[in-house]
């Protein structure tokens, strides 16, 4: 009995001291500047996002209709994503401007374009095949599941008349 | 023949050992890759590779042929052959030790393979040193590596991922550096002399509940302050009885932390101190944040610059504390904390 009182007198202690130090380091760690950092991630996200609506504008421009301009935009900037992080200039981009390149879909197709890159070398199964999605996987699950649930609340919705 | 058997005692107070005929430094060699070779201390290595890939296919092989390259390096340097080692310890941040299995394969060379995170450079010395002064051995190699992009796969992201790295997080440093301990039997063995191998300071892990991958400097300050508080009641000695202390990778943030945490138990190191992440790169300049990291960082700084100042006569005496992060990225996922270890070795100028 002894024992275990000294043992969790013990426990607590330690939590004690990792919290204070948690704490401590927190204050001596230098960190980034916030406003900083947003302000960049505004003008990048908003350069790629213009870029974006140009090409679909440019596209509507020569006859093409909305929904296929859509979907073709979309494919010219993963595929410009993908040449820029095989050209190692993405990441650069992106160490500047943090979720402002990380947030648009040139960001996702960066995060599947680098793992395919880093993993070839294990083999197009085992390494490319296995491990493409291995950032993005969560995205797509994710992303998959929520819009299960707003698909059920939605369906719901209509059934009982509440819009 | 009985005095062999029962050996001299060279235990030093509750964790240290103290060489009754200490094992030197006979050689050293360093090889690193280019970001390194832009660095501050681009002069003290011997060999600077442009090419990351090493010539190779794959990261892992890039840290092997590194590896490779070293010993290479080494044997030309010292001019002995692969067979005058009876054994080598050896150890990288890889899984199950890839880079070192398939970096010394061609060698032949008995190895211990060890893993001390970052402070596996401090590990291979001290058994290296134990081993010699035992009689087990009259030469042996101790060798480190690291690479930046192999570690940056294990640990953190694909390379090109694009992200954005906090100030507290530390460059992995793409080197390997080994040295010969020996007990210099003969006279041109005498005369290759770098550095004599006085003691050794063995540390434990050290657990503050530090969670943070990011912020490698504070969990491994605590296991740093640990084990150099140690050194000095073990051996009874004054922090000011080293010219320098020299931590493996703590960087900027764990440099802070490890004299504020020596500085609370009455122990003043500020002006001795010196950190070889923060030397080997030029922060500003080089966008590395904290510093650098990785089992090459301290061991190429040790087998450069270090090993220069101590045969120069221009230190006497330094404490070499290589530190680690224990972690690997499963035992991170599963929320668990980040724990330190350091090793001390003491280095003298040959003549002291």
């Amino acid at each position: 009995m002894e024992n275990m009182m000294q043992e969790s007198k013990k426990e607590e202690a330690k939590k004690e001291r990792a919290k204070e130090y948690n704490d401590y380091v927190k204050q001596v760690t230098k960190t980034m500047s916030l406003p900083k950092n947003m302000f960049w991630a505004f003008i990048v996200g908003g350069i790629i996002c213009t870029l974006g609506q140009g090409i679909g504008d440019v596209i509507k421009h020569y006859g093409v209709e909305e929904k296929a301009a859509d979907s073709m935009t979309l494919l010219i900037l993963i595929a410009l994503s993908a040449l820029l992080t095989g050209l190692n200039i993405y990441p650069k981009i992106g160490n500047f401007a943090g979720a402002g390149a990380l947030v648009p879909i040139t960001g996702f197709a960066n995060s599947v374009a680098a793992s395919a890159i880093e993993f070839k070398a294990e083999g197009f199964v085992m390494g490319l095949g296995c491990k493409i999605f291995t950032i993005a996987g969560p995205v797509i699950l994710y992303g998959i599941f929520s819009s299960w649930i707003l698909g059920v609340i939605y369906w719901a919705g209509q059934m009982f008349h509440w819009w | 023949m009985s005095e062999i058997i029962k050996g001299v005692r060279q235990m030093k107070g509750a964790q240290s050992i103290e060489f009754a005929a200490p094992p030197y430094i006979l050689e050293s060699a360093c090889v690193c890759g280019n970001k390194e070779g832009e660095g501050p201390l681009k002069d003290t290595f011997d060999y600077i590779e442009e090419d990351s890939l090493f010539g190779c296919d794959t990261w892992e092989e890039a840290e092997s042929a590194l590896q490779e390259k070293t010993i290479d390096v080494l044997l030309e340097k010292s001019g002995y052959k692969k067979t005058d080692f009876r054994y080598i310890f050896a150890g990288d941040l890889m899984g199950q030790l890839i880079a070192t299995t398939f970096g010394i394969l061609k060698f032949e060379i008995p190895l211990f393979g060890l893993y001390g995170a970052c402070s596996t450079m401090g590990e291979a010395i001290s058994l290296a040193s134990m081993t010699v002064a035992g009689g087990y051995a009259n030469n042996v190699i101790a060798m480190a590596s690291s690479h930046y992009a192999s570690a940056e796969k294990t640990f953190r992201f694909p390379l090109e991922y694009s992200t954005q790295r906090p100030y507290s997080a530390t460059w992995t440093v793409t080197g390997c550096g080994a040295v010969v301990i020996g007990n210099a039997t003969n006279k041109s063995e005498k005369n290759m002399i770098k550095g004599k191998i006085t003691g050794i300071t063995t540390g434990k892990i050290v657990d503050y509940g530090c969670k943070d991958s990011q912020n490698m400097g504070a969990c491994m300050a605590p296991a740093a302050a640990d084990v150099i508080e140690q050194n000095l009641i073990d051996f009874g000695y004054e922090p000011g009885e080293y010219d320098k202390i020299i931590t493996g990778d703590l960087g900027y943030v764990g440099q802070t932390i490890l004299i504020d945490l020596l500085q609370r138990k009455g122990i003043e190191i500020t002006n001795n101190h010196m950190d070889c992440g923060i030397e080997i790169f030029d922060s500003e300049k080089q966008d590395t944040h904290a510093g650098g990291s990785g089992c090459g960082c301290s061991a190429t700084v040790l087998c450069g610059h270090i090993l220069n100042n101590i045969k120069k006569g221009i230190w006497k005496k330094v404490l070499f504390v290589p530190t680690g992060a224990l972690l690997s990225p499963t035992s991170f996922n599963e929320g668990q904390n980040v724990p330190g270890i350091a090793h001390a070795v003491m280095i003298e100028h040959p003549n002291k």
